[in-house]
């Protein structure tokens, strides 16, 4: 028995097969996992992600302590409601965990992160903000989290609760959130198509579940969430980097802010070491010519420059193949073949940029 | 609940097997088995003539959550695989016992179809294994 949701019993109402999930008792689906995937390529889909880990850090200094603690620069955070994703490194440069933070205002930020890797994040953040002083950490325990995601999902969120938000949360950017009464609600996701995620109260969830299902939203479980953001090509955390790899071994030099070059984030050294004398390893995306699954720790063998591993590796529903992000090295360029074990057989893989797939769209 | 029909033999590794009445034997995977995998994505059936051996792997499905051989349930030679599977995987979930059959085979010996598993013993199986 794990921890709960407090839409547990809903899901279980409508037919999940639960599982459980760094410790919490999940929908993996409610009947077919690559049907609810194509539901949110085509019209839209809502998921229970109240087991992520919602921290509110407040205090005079905040910016400067999340500016310290983090890759990404929160200096970027101009205007409230602003949001970036970021690694949080050790002093190695691993990645302890990736995360979401939201500029709330100027002594309150707001962060997401994963709920598998909840205590040990929750020990780090504590430890520095007790280091650096004045830093107040609030988990969330008392808050929900639904994301609708799809090309649909924003009209279905109007027409499920209230016309309202169209003005205030219909105009958001990307990765921007507004506050309208009890819902916090953000133009981000895991699934590489238009959507919400909305930060609720936990006892409002089933109600707001309720009305989503009302207006014609099917519910997704964890597995399509993970074929969906790994057509996307967004990092799963724990499978893509852990605290073994940097953020720039892990396709996330993107996220790093080495500039301004006097800012000293934790983990800053050896980033510069690695950006200074070459990074080893890569992140790249790989797609199967034949027929099969790519799995993740699949050795992939690249002629003459060495051997990789696979990291996430699935079957693609909308390109209706394999695909995986694998670690190879830094010489493999996009148009190799490279040669997969896949369960005691030679299989032929070419290297590919990714995201595979954006807003219903191959990008092969 | 697994649906486990009570006209079929099965096997430990969760294949089922029909007597046709030609002498030859349909063999599928369990609803059980298909129901742990989840969505099937790929099939990979032995062509007809294949000679197989009983407990030793002659296929293979995979889902988009994990891969896994399929045994042959005796000894015996392919004679016909359901050419319809590799292109529509999906059937295997929707209809383990009818249109998602695998394939049709001769047994060496029809006393090899004594050493499986009925309908109850199976059952029991898969009780086992879910506590």
């Amino acid at each position: 028995m794990g921890n709960k949701t407090p839409l547990y019993d809903l899901h279980v109402k409508m037919g999940a097969k639960v599982v459980d999930f760094g410790g919490w008792d999940m929908p993996l689906h409610y009947g077919s996992q690559i049907e609810e995937h194509h539901k949110v390529r085509k019209d839209c889909g809502m998921f229970d992600v109240s087991h992520m880990n919602v921290v509110d850090v407040k205090g005079e200094r905040v910016r400067d302590f999340f500016r310290l603690l983090l890759a990404n620069d929160v200096a970027k955070l101009k205007t409230k409601g602003k949001a970036i994703y970021s690694c949080m490194l050790n002093s190695k440069g691993g990645v302890i965990d990736d995360l979401i933070v939201y500029y709330m205002d100027d002594q309150w930020f707001r962060v997401v992160m994963n709920a598998a890797t909840r205590d040990k994040d929750m020990a780090w953040v504590n430890s520095a903000a007790k280091e650096f002083g004045g830093i107040v950490v609030t988990p969330r325990n008392d808050l929900a989290m639904i994301a609708v995601q799809g090309p649909n999902a924003k009209e279905k969120v109007y027409q499920a609760l209230g016309e309202a938000l169209r003005t205030s949360a219909g105009s958001l950017k990307p990765f921007h959130a507004v506050t309208v009464g009890e819902l916090f609600i953000a133009t981000t996701g895991y699934t590489g198509e238009d959507g919400f995620e909305i930060i609720l109260p936990a006892k409002a969830a089933p109600f707001t579940w309720q009305m989503l299902s009302e207006a014609g939203v099917p519910p997704i479980g964890l597995g399509a969430r993970d074929t969906l953001r790994l057509e996307a090509g967004m990092n799963l955390y724990g499978s893509d980097m852990d605290e073994t790899t940097t953020p720039l071994e892990s396709g996330l030099a993107w996220t790093v802010a080495l500039e301004p070059a006097d800012r000293k984030f934790i983990g800053r050294e050896v980033l510069d070491k690695q950006k200074a004398q070459g990074v080893p390893r890569q992140l790249v995306g790989l797609v199967l010519e034949g027929k099969g699954v790519l799995r993740n720790h699949q050795k992939v063998q690249c002629d003459g420059v060495g051997e990789g591993e696979i990291t996430s590796g699935s079957f693609s529903p909308t390109l209706n193949q394999a695909v995986a992000l694998a670690r190879v090295p830094a010489a493999v360029k996009t148009g190799d073949r490279c040669t997969v074990d896949m369960r005691g057989k030679p299989a032929t893989v070419r290297v590919v940029k990714y995201p595979f797939v954006r807003s219903g769209r191959s990008c092969l | 609940m697994s649906n486990i029909p009570k006209d079929l033999k099965y096997t430990k590794s969760h294949e089922w097997l029909k007597p046709n009445s030609d002498g030859t034997v349909t063999v599928g995977i369990t609803h059980h088995a298909q129901d742990l995998m989840g969505d099937m994505v790929f099939v990979d059936l032995p062509a007809s003539g294949t000679k197989v051996t009983a407990g030793k792997e002659c296929g293979v499905v995979e889902s988009v959550k994990a891969a896994s051989d399929v045994y042959a349930p005796v000894n015996g030679e392919v004679v016909e695989a359901n050419s319809a599977l590799p292109d529509s995987p999906e059937t295997v979930n929707k209809d383990c016992y009818g249109a998602g059959w695998m394939f049709r085979m001769k047994p060496a010996s029809p006393a090899e179809l004594n050493g499986l598993l009925d309908a109850k013993a199976y059952e029991a199986l898969v009780a086992s294994e879910k506590h």
